[in-house]
């Protein structure tokens, strides 16, 4: 088989050609390490590591030959460089991780190893995790593989979870790492044109995750199929007595969720989501997409989920408040960058910090120091968690009618790098559809659905109530097959084909 | 909500963020911006709304009092960026 051939293949496919011995885990490797080459413009690798996967590739023949394959035997991965990855550094794309080599390893990359993936490489993304658009990287933007119809400027892949979902749409590689704290799956899995899965709050162990905001942060995967990102969180998921917020739950089989029927269920449709000025385009989208449910035999509700347009506000006081904590441990004593000549330990700290962190992490810092100190806790962070109470209510009520919810992933399609750099709320406005999902601590998916007038991608999102991913795969599943969206313009640029 | 340059230094100072003198007018627009478009939260009625902490509706899990970890002083310090006999080493606090 053709390398190129090899780079168009799904997850699903790879793992089973492999298994059935169509291909070796060293061609498949070899075809993605050279389409990485070939892709570097994109930016969407931060470290690459051939030596460590043509290794695993090598173990896993040895089992593949010994009839003794695992779940995800010999599958290779990009991985957001914000897992710890024993003994590969890990950056947070901020210089104030500069140096650092992690020496442990994340619980869910340890669970995708275990399974028998192997690590292409870490991919780029948004300083810390900060950011709708992968600019805020301190190792420069990644490029959305999308250009627009006639304009050769580049365009963000969004973020934060960018590298990963660029990587993933030029084919670098089949499926990658991402986490999603407010949207940072969903958004740039729409804005590249493949599939973003963020789980149930609780579904995979944030151990080895460097922290953004602890109550909203959960692991998932980008793929460009649905089944690919099935496949991708069973073997992710699971409890983790080293997460205190791990779940104590059975990982179903989301693959064969897929099958599931889905006649008789309802799909609800926020009012409140058709905000002011909406893109008729995303509109438009919108509604095929409840009409594809209906063929698949859902039946569509109008609900209300009345307080959604304090998502936005509420989160940028929860995220910032949490980040300002737990960035509280870049101090330049353990790990990572130290300024040169702070003659006393405060002087030290400071520097470090304020040279260390990027303008958006630093901004967010200050915003949470704010809303925590003495006088403005009550009016500002507890104001805020008491709105978070009232829109995880709004959704408890609307599952009491409905199965599932649809909704678009993102108010527009990707931008050109540079855009709404200069108003960080025109940035924030990028998440108003999928933070309040976070906020309540619901799964969420971003299905790939059509193209607007530019030829760029446009998302739908799923939303289910706690711990139903399945029928949240299963409804998304049938979005895809409806919409027969093609992302093989995407994988043309990245070099991938 | 304004925000005026001594507070955003004082906020900076608490942050444990170096901030130059230059910088701090633009900070005080870019955070009396984002504050004042968070004002709007003050519209919703939360009286008697208990506020939510965690995403997970789940009480935090008990387990034995016993060390799971540790004796591994130099994978520790493996990072440090700058450590001595065992230790962390930072610049003098006191005279």
């Amino acid at each position: 088989m053709a390398a190129a051939a090899l780079t168009d293949l799904t997850l699903a496919e790879a793992r089973d050609g492999l298994l059935a011995k169509e291909f070796s885990a060293r061609e498949l490797v070899e075809a993605h390490l050279k389409a990485m080459e070939a892709g570097r413009g994109l930016n969407a690798f931060l470290t690459e590591t051939p030596e460590r996967a043509l290794a695993g590739a090598e173990e896993a023949d040895t089992r593949i030959a010994a009839g003794e394959a695992r779940a995800l035997e010999g599958v290779p991965l990009g991985i957001k460089d914000l897992f710890c990855t024993e003994g590969v550094a890990t950056t947070a794309a901020s210089r104030i991780l500069e140096g650092f080599t992690p020496p442990y390893e994340s619980t869910v990359t340890r669970n995708l190893w275990d399974a028998g993936a192997v690590m292409l490489g870490k991919t780029n993304l948004d300083e810390f995790a900060m950011g709708s658009s992968n600019t805020t990287s301190h190792f420069g933007p990644v490029e959305n593989p999308w250009r627009r119809k006639g304009d050769n400027r580049p365009l963000v892949p969004g973020g934060s979870s960018g590298g990963s979902a660029a990587a993933v749409a030029a084919h670098l590689c089949p499926g990658a790492m991402a986490t999603d704290t407010g949207g940072s799956i969903r958004q740039p899995a729409a804005f590249c044109g493949v599939v973003g899965l963020k789980p149930t709050y609780g579904r995979c162990s944030r151990y080895g995750i460097v922290a953004f905001a602890s109550s909203l942060d959960q692991a998932g995967p980008i793929t460009r199929t649905v089944r690919d990102g099935a496949i991708l969180l069973r073997s992710m998921a699971g409890f983790d007595a080293r997460d205190s917020t791990s779940v104590q739950r059975e990982v179903p089989d989301f693959e064969a969720a897929l099958a599931r029927p889905l006649k008789g269920l309802k799909v609800g449709v926020p009012k409140e989501y058709r905000v002011d000025g909406m893109d008729p385009e995303i509109d438009a989208l919108w509604q095929k997409g409840i009409e594809w449910l209906k063929d698949a035999g859902l039946e569509a509700v109008e609900i209300g989920l009345p307080h959604t347009q304090y998502a936005l506000p509420a989160y940028y006081i929860l995220a910032p408040a949490e980040a300002s904590s737990n960035l509280a441990r870049y101090d330049g004593v353990r790990y990572g960058h130290r300024a040169e000549g702070g003659s006393e330990l405060l002087d030290m700290y400071e520097v470090t910090r304020g040279e260390g962190f990027g303008a958006e992490v630093r901004r967010r810092i200050m915003i949470g120091t704010y809303v925590l100190s003495a006088g403005y806790y009550d009016a500002y962070y507890l104001k805020a968690q008491k709105v978070r109470t009232l829109i995880a209510r709004d959704f408890a009520a609307a599952f009491n009618q409905v199965d599932v919810i649809l909704t678009p992933t993102a108010p527009g399609a990707a931008f050109a790098i540079g855009e709404k750099e200069d108003d960080p709320i025109s940035m924030y406005l990028n998440d108003v559809f999928t933070v309040p999902a976070s906020l309540a601590g619901l799964p969420g998916i971003s299905v790939p659905a059509g193209t607007d007038g530019d030829g760029l991608p446009l998302g739908l999102q799923l939303v289910a109530p706690s711990f139903d991913e399945e029928t949240m795969i299963a409804a998304a599943a049938a979005i895809e097959a409806r919409a027969g969206f093609d992302g093989g313009g995407a994988a043309a640029a990245g070099g991938g084909a | 909500m304004s925000l005026d340059k001594a507070t955003v230094a004082r906020i900076a100072a608490l942050a444990r963020i170096r901030v130059a003198e230059e910088d701090l007018d633009g900070l005080a627009r870019e955070l009396s911006n984002i504050m004042g478009w968070i004002e709007q939260l003050n519209a919703v009625d939360t009286e008697g709304v208990p506020p939510m902490s965690r995403a997970a509706d789940q009480k935090l899990r008990w387990r034995e009092d016993k060390v799971t970890d540790g004796g591994i002083p130099e994978k520790v310090l493996a990072n440090a960026p700058a450590a001595k006999d065992g230790f962390f080493t930072v610049p003098k606090v006191i005279e």
